[in-house]
């Protein structure tokens, strides 16, 4: 059977290049339990470094225009990039 | 008689502003803590088949702790000689409560989180997780803020898990928990800490609750209040310096630390262009609270407010 396990970075600026500055981890494999709070230490110092380990990028966030009279309001993070892994695992 | 209230300085303030949340380590006394503990009382032993949160639900039912509706004077919520009303009563508290939410606050809710050891959840069939990491209430464009404290009665081991809360994030608008995805963040904390510790949290600020591995219940007390009257220099003015603008970007030693450099220290999460955005918005904070419309921390507003380009 083949599972999907999901990386997702939050870079510093909207280069995959860019410094990682948050982080999550899903395991279709059910092998680990990422759950909020679990690591303080990023996985991967860049979104590039990722690639190289063998994670492949599937998503990444729109860079969009600022609203006018909005310029100034954050809300989420911008810079999401989304990774998976394929694992065969036994039945 | 309570004693006067000690009320925040400056720089105090500043960090508030800058990161959304101060930290007294163990400035509750021992008594106040036990007292407290006694009137919340004792998890019943696991059993199997019971489910965590009707474990909880029945310490929440013989806890000591008023039901109160939400929009009483926070000085009418609890009996005199409770263990919180003498937490309130502390000069450190009352000041910090009055610099920061203004005199006479509303009370708005309190709660009492206990999150439960492995056993628990092992007994009931449930699975032992932290909480989503969120933001209180739901999404809050106002200019102000209400304030929390977080109350820790006994000693938390990074073991217990503790509360997480990442520094600096009160000021983006978000919906709750929208932002759960985001497990972990740089700079996250985690509140490992002596008994008697607090934490008074812009409401704004993002925050779950984490995963308790050891062999006991970990508990803290939450109150959220609301300000009765504009927030508006509150602390102690007499700490508040004159102007003073600093050089910028070419800079060629440590300068001190002040106000300024308070509100324009950057968060390990920062992204590289929101988090400019970031200092935009404490320093539109520092100008409400201080009165001072025309505030400037090294020339974010000044360079975007230059009449001569409007």
């Amino acid at each position: 059977m083949t599972r999907q396990k999901v990386l997702v970075l939050y870079l510093a600026n909207s280069a995959l290049d860019s410094p990682v500055v948050a982080w999550a981890v899903y395991d279709g494999t059910g092998e680990t339990r990422p759950m909020a709070g679990d690591n303080d230490d990023p996985p991967y110092r860049t979104g590039a470094d990722a690639l190289r380990d063998g994670w492949r990028l599937f998503q990444a966030s729109q860079i969009l225009p600022h609203p006018r009279g909005e310029e100034f309001d954050l809300a989420y993070l911008k810079y999401e990039f989304f990774f998976e892994q394929l694992v065969e695992t036994v039945a | 008689m309570s004693e006067q209230p000690v009320l925040l300085d400056s720089l105090q303030m500043a960090r508030f502003v800058a990161r959304g949340f101060l930290r007294f380590d163990g400035v509750v006394p021992d008594e106040i803590n036990r007292q407290f503990l006694t009137e919340v009382g004792e998890a019943a032993e696991p059993e199997p088949g019971r489910k965590v949160m009707r474990a909880f639900g029945e310490l929440l039912g013989q806890a000591e702790i008023p039901e109160v509706a939400a929009g009483a004077p926070l000085s009418a919520t609890y009996p005199q000689g409770s263990a919180i009303r003498r937490l309130l009563d502390l000069p450190l508290v009352k000041g910090a409560i009055e610099s920061l939410a203004g005199p006479d606050p509303i009370f708005d809710h309190h709660f009492l989180h206990v999150t439960f050891p492995p056993a628990y959840h092992e007994a009931g069939g449930g699975e032992n997780v932290s909480q989503h990491t969120h933001q209180d209430s739901t999404v809050d464009p106002s200019k102000g803020f209400d304030l929390q404290i977080m109350y820790y009665p006994h000693k938390v081991t990074r073991e217990m898990g503790g509360t997480r809360f990442i520094p600096g994030t009160h000021l983006r608008k978000v919906s709750e928990v929208a932002l759960g995805r985001y497990q972990n963040m740089r700079g996250q904390q985690h509140m490992v800490c002596e008994a008697g510790t607090l934490l008074f949290l812009h409401n704004g600020l993002w925050h779950g609750g984490g995963v308790n591995h050891a062999d006991r219940t970990r508990t803290m007390f939450k109150i959220r209040m609301n300000p009765s009257e504009p927030q508006v220099r509150r602390w102690d003015m007499t700490t508040l310096p004159a102007p003073n603008p600093r050089p910028i970007f070419y800079v060629k030693s440590a300068q001190p630390e002040t106000v300024e450099s308070i509100l324009m220290a950057p968060e390990p999460w920062f992204e590289q262009d929101t988090g400019r955005l970031e200092f935009v918005n404490r320093i539109k904070l520092w100008r409400h609270l201080s009165g001072n419309l025309g505030y400037d921390a090294d020339h974010w507003m000044s360079r975007l407010e230059n009449p001569a380009r409007a």
